[in-house]
């Protein structure tokens, strides 16, 4: 292959594009469509997960220990669950702690009655640890540990939650690892009709090349080119729209809908295109690419 | 450097085409294949250029057994061979230049050599002064006046060429055939089809006639069989 072969396939592959403008047309738009649809869902899947990591983050098992355990033995408590693999971080919340986390809550508005109990801590034996895991689908299992130890009285699980976030979780995952089957078997199966529909045309041209003597490399270089190209213009396209969308569609949401704006997190639109772009890219060029590989091959066995 | 040894070509439609076919051409030779529509002709040039593959027998051309090549051989093999077409096969949205200059770029020559060859083999053929048409803007005769030039730009020991005079009037018919009998004379093989009688009769070169997929005569310095 030398390089004046590369240079004319490159040339002669843009030149295709030129001159089937309507089949050129027909394949990004498709490609567009279908690109297009692709993004919108890989983003929002991306700010679900961003938001349910979010909140898998603030999950953690409360460790309350038996009257009178000491010191000691709490601290001993403490390095065993910390040593085990899937704990992230335990954190240790005094009986004074306590009392003020819960007294600020429950005499919200009435701080005046919290003197009542000034030099008396009603949750005098309520010191516990917070243990917070990796991945919440071993939180019950840790729990079942962490309650035989010895010392301890109650461990409290987030259970109901942990168990729907962790169904929600798989959920998602499965549906998007279908819809983007499905998406790319709709793109790739309309990307190689409608170049099937421009070979045919090319049918003549092809059966010629080979009989003067054409190599299959020769003749399929700049199908080749014409396929990436189309690709990445069918990526570029309906990134770029995307790009401009996605910004306004985060900023309606949080200014309708204020109320859950605390609790709903968007991603930043470049932490969702850092991964997004590369893959449409991947995804539009390797369909052009595939997709001009399957068609030409069909005219090359003269 | 073209030989067939007990040939059989059946179409997958079940159309027997040719039938235990033997024929030899020498290097340097010229030769007519004359005989009435559907009894063969176009189904022999097709076997030399590989388009297809016999179904018995065994073909050697330029040195080669075909059944022999492997797919990847066979662009180098068909390089030795130059073709025309009664319908000249030109690339529709290509010049006269590109056209020609095309037969040098798929077999990779030297950009330099291209800018050289092509401007000869247009003068050669009498169109240097066309090469910017296109095909739909030129005569029959023009056009395969371009389809000979790409046919002898690659400098083939070969040239076949079914009915290329076909389309065109005598006028041109007899230039085309003048063209190839140069070329022949210059040490090229020429295998020509034709149902152009009154060419065939006063050229006075070898004529293999064909009948029903059989070799019925095989003459030199002969001219059209007025029985087939
Ligand atoms: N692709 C094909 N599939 C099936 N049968 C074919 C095919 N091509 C040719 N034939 C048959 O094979 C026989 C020989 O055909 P061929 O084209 O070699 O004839 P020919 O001598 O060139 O005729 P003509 O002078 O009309 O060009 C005919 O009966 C034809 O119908
Ligand atoms: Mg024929």
């Amino acid at each position: 292959m030398k390089f004046n072969t590369i240079i004319y396939s490159i040339k002669q592959g843009t030149k295709n594009i030129g001159r089937n403008k309507m089949f050129s047309l027909a394949s990004i738009g498709t490609m567009v469509a279908c690109l297009f649809l692709f993004g919108v869902f890989f983003a929002v899947v991306m700010n679900i997960n961003y938001m349910m990591k979010e909140m898998e983050g603030s999950m953690c098992l409360t460790v309350l220990f038996d009257k009178g355990t000491t010191t000691e033995r709490i601290e001993e408590i403490g390095n065993e669950i910390l040593v085990r693999a899937e704990v992230r971080e335990v954190v240790y919340i005094s009986p004074e702690e306590a009392w003020e986390s819960f007294s600020s809550d429950f005499f919200k508005g009435h701080e005046e009655l919290i003197s009542g109990f000034e030099g008396d801590n009603p949750l005098q034996d309520s010191d516990s640890y917070k243990v917070y895991v990796n991945d919440v689908s071993m939180q019950n299992a840790l729990a079942e540990y962490i309650s035989k130890m010895e010392g301890v009285r109650q461990v409290n699980n987030s259970e109901s939650t942990v168990k729907s976030l962790i169904s929600m979780n798989s959920l998602v995952t499965y549906a998007s690892a279908g819809i983007i089957v499905t998406l790319f078997l709709v793109s790739l199966f309309l990307i190689i009709n409608t170049i099937t529909i421009g070979i045919s045309v090319r049918k003549e041209e092809i059966a010629i090349m080979k009989l003067i003597g054409a190599t299959d490399f020769f003749v399929r270089a700049p199908f080749f080119v014409e396929g990436i190209i189309i690709g990445f213009l069918g990526a570029v396209i309906p990134m770029g729209v995307l790009y401009v969308m996605y910004n306004k569609v985060v900023e309606f949401v949080v200014s309708s809908y204020g109320t859950i704006a605390g609790f709903i997190k968007f991603l930043p639109v470049q932490d969702v295109f850092v991964q997004l772009l590369p893959v449409a890219l991947f995804l539009g060029m390797g369909v052009g690419f595939v997709g001009s590989m399957v068609t030409v091959r069909k005219h090359l066995s003269i | 450097m073209i030989t067939f040894k007990n040939v059989t070509m059946q179409y997958p439609t079940g159309t027997v085409a040719l039938k235990d076919v033997s024929l030899n051409i020498n290097e340097g030779e010229f030769v007519f294949i004359v005989g009435s529509s559907g009894s063969g002709k176009s189904t022999i040039l097709k076997l030399i250029l590989k388009e297809l593959d016999a179904t018995s027998g065994s073909i050697f051309v330029a040195g080669k057994e075909l059944k022999k090549l492997k797919h990847k051989e066979i662009p180098f093999f068909r390089r030795n061979i130059g073709f025309v077409y009664q319908n000249f096969r030109l690339l529709k949205d290509r010049t006269v230049y590109e056209n020609v200059a095309f037969a040098q770029r798929v077999i990779e020559a030297n950009p330099k050599d291209i800018r050289r060859q092509v401007p000869s083999m247009l003068t050669l053929v009498g169109l240097a002064g066309k090469y910017k048409n296109y095909p739909k803007e030129l005569s029959g005769g023009e056009q395969q006046r371009v389809a000979l030039a790409r046919a002898l730009v690659n400098n083939p020991s070969i040239i076949v060429a079914d009915e290329p005079t076909g389309n065109l009037d005598p006028q041109n018919s007899w230039e085309i055939m003048d063209l190839l009998n140069d070329i022949n004379k210059r040490g090229t093989t020429v295998v020509v089809v034709t149902h152009n009688r009154e060419i065939v009769n006063a050229m006075k070169k070898r004529v293999i006639t064909i009948k029903k997929g059989c070799i019925v005569s095989d003459i030199e310095e002969s001219g059209y069989d007025d029985e087939v």
